[in-house]
């Protein structure tokens, strides 16, 4: 006889709903657990002819090579600094935008900001750099020949790298802010009328109002947001910096994050072992910051942690 | 200042901000619009305008010179976001609905299992080891469709969804007429959940679409290139036919258009997508209110 409550009882009694559930379960086998066995490349000499276990084993010499050679450092400082700026950035703006599309009275208007903004969302990395290279190709770009037409010096946009830090923060947020937006303005509309009945009626001017309730209604979301984007700050969004920069070797040091770092080891240098010790890395490493970041949060305030 | 004057004040700001911000939204559009249809040598000469200096409209020729090769890259795209997006589909709703089952003992248990894989991973080398060395799917139809079928956060997007669209009572009283859990499934969860599956399905048809780091890393062959990657191939190689030029003074830039050919091709690649969008992204604006918020 099945023992009531046990995980044998339940398959057979829910056998259904099992069935249902394995192709996910398979689904996220082979594309994620399975993989992390490979995790033992970055520990090799990698050798694509031998099996895994075959490889040689040369222990940390990979992270050793990548630390010493500061390309740890820097790939770490940019994918950090990169998705800050994103993280803060892309908040703030659309908190803004979100509050000004809220208040609006024309009902057209506001639906047509709101597709307008939400337009970029849509479009393929792939177009946004032919985006970019229309507007910042050296010959012929719309920056150089509008310069050219004011009689002022053309700038070579493609070999001055310090330059794409901002340009590749804008152009995140033109392609993201009106997502952002969208999920604020869904909060303000669930506040109620009444606040602001009630703030009007003790004379409150529109700022007074939105700074006093719109904005505190909107830190829960905000924080929510905030600690999600916060479990993927070590993933960088590898679509736009490859689209943007691609293999422009000029532009690495203010423009290379570590998934750009290991998708270029893959596909052009080959360095398998390096690749995989630099995932390896960006993994563990955003692994230990989300769960310290998870411990904290729930130190001071339980509602907001993510589990 | 009255009440009525500094709400005045906001509103126009208001306007102006996000007038200026759609403007900024809209402007790269029409620049790319307006070069595919520009005369490539007026480009050469004069640069990209707003306004085209000299109408033609050589580039969508030359796109359809040979369409061979773009409604082949048009078909593969077609055939993995429509097989991918309904497999997806199915997959991501049977799994939602069965992780929202209270009755469900393990389904904290496995909805970790599944919230996991967002946390900690192996890195891009072992999977693409796995999917090439073991599984040996390069250039194959199943690596552009399988790794795209769903991510945890449609999933929980979906679990959300049909928490909040089918009470559960309903589950009971099913139960009760006789229902089996499939039948449940199909007969009252999913014509309960469609706008959540609607938004579910944009994503995925989306990202499929627009995917084209699964043909780079996967596919060889190039009658098995996806629209994106087709599209990322021909910037490159044109930049590098006016780079040959340059370099060596014969100028083989002339016979092809390069410059109007390449937005020209951004704007066919993009096509379906400018079109549905006005249709389709209420459903995204829907989904993502309901879904979204309450995480």
């Amino acid at each position: 006889m099945l023992r009531k409550r046990g995980f044998m009882y339940e398959l057979v009694k829910n056998r259904l709903m099992f069935l249902m559930l394995l192709p996910a379960l398979i689904f996220f086998l082979i594309n994620s657990y399975i993989p992390m066995v490979g995790i033992y490349y970055a520990f090799t000499r990698f050798d694509f002819n031998t099996s895994l276990f075959n490889s040689e084993f040369v222990g940390f010499e990979n992270f050793k090579f990548l630390w010493r050679s500061g390309i740890l450092k820097r790939l770490t400082l940019n994918t950090l600094g990169y998705n800050l700026a994103f993280i803060v950035l892309s908040n703030v703006f659309a908190i803004v935008l979100a509050v000004l599309v809220s208040e609006l009275k024309l009902k057209w208007f506001k639906k047509l900001t709101q597709s307008v903004l939400f337009l970029p969302y849509f479009i393929s990395f792939v177009i946004l750099s032919v985006i970019v290279y229309n507007l910042f190709n050296y010959e012929n770009g719309f920056l150089n020949t509008t310069l050219e037409a004011l009689h002022m010096e053309p700038v070579d946009v493609y070999n001055t790298p310090w330059v794409w830090v901002p340009l590749i923060v804008i152009f995140y947020l033109w392609k993201n802010l009106g997502y952002s937006m969208i999920i604020y303005l869904a909060a303000i509309t669930g506040i109620s009328e009444e606040y602001y009945e009630a703030a009007k009626i003790d004379g409150a001017n529109i700022f007074q109002r939105v700074w006093h309730i719109t904005v505190p209604m909107l830190k829960t979301t905000f924080i929510v947001l905030l600690l999600f984007s916060l479990g993927s700050i070590m993933k960088g969004q590898f679509d736009l910096f490859y689209q943007l920069v691609g293999n422009n070797g000029v532009l690495y040091n203010a423009t290379d994050i570590l998934d750009t770092y290991v998708y270029r080891s893959l596909k052009v240098t080959f360095d398998m072992g390096m690749a995989t010790a630099a995932g390896l890395y960006q993994s563990a490493f955003g692994f230990a910051l989300v769960m310290t970041v998870n411990y904290i949060i729930r130190k001071i305030n339980d509602d907001y942690a993510l589990f | 200042m009255s009440v009525t004057s500094t709400d005045r004040l906001f509103r126009t700001l208001a306007y102006t901000i996000l007038i200026i911000g759609s403007l900024l939204c809209l402007f790269p559009f029409l620049l790319v619009i307006s070069a595919s249809l520009t005369q490539n040598e007026s480009i050469i000469k004069h640069g990209f305008h707003l306004i085209p200096k000299a109408f033609s409209l050589e580039g969508y020729r030359m796109v359809f010179r040979f369409p061979d090769q773009v409604l082949r890259a048009y078909w593969v795209t077609t055939v993995t976001t429509v097989i991918g997006t309904l497999l997806g589909l199915f997959i991501i709703t049977m799994t939602g609905y069965v992780l929202q089952r209270k009755d469900f003992k393990y389904r904290n248990v496995f909805s970790f299992y599944i919230y996991f894989t967002t946390l900690f991973g192996g890195g891009l080398v072992p999977w693409y080891i796995l999917l090439t060395k073991y599984l040996k799917l390069t250039d194959t139809y199943t690596v552009l469709i399988f790794p795209g079928l769903m991510t945890p956060f449609l999933i929980i997007l979906m679990k959300n969804f049909i928490r909040s669209a089918v009470p559960d009572e309903l589950f009971e009283s099913s139960k009760i007429d006789g229902a089996n859990d499939f039948t449940i499934y199909y007969r009252v969860v999913l014509p309960l959940s469609l706008p959540g599956i609607a938004t579910v399905g944009l994503f995925l048809a989306l990202a499929y679409w627009n995917d084209w780091f699964l043909s780079s890393l996967f596919i060889n062959d190039q009658r098995m290139y996806q629209l994106q990657f087709y599209l990322y191939n021909v910037i490159n190689t044109m930049s590098f036919v006016t780079q040959m030029g340059a370099g060596t003074g014969v100028s083989l830039g002339t016979d092809i258009p390069t410059e109007s050919t390449k937005m020209a091709m951004a704007l066919v690649v993009t096509g379906p997508i400018i079109l549905l969008y006005p249709f389709v992204q209420r459903y995204f604006v829907k989904g993502l209110t309901i879904g979204a918020v309450k995480g």
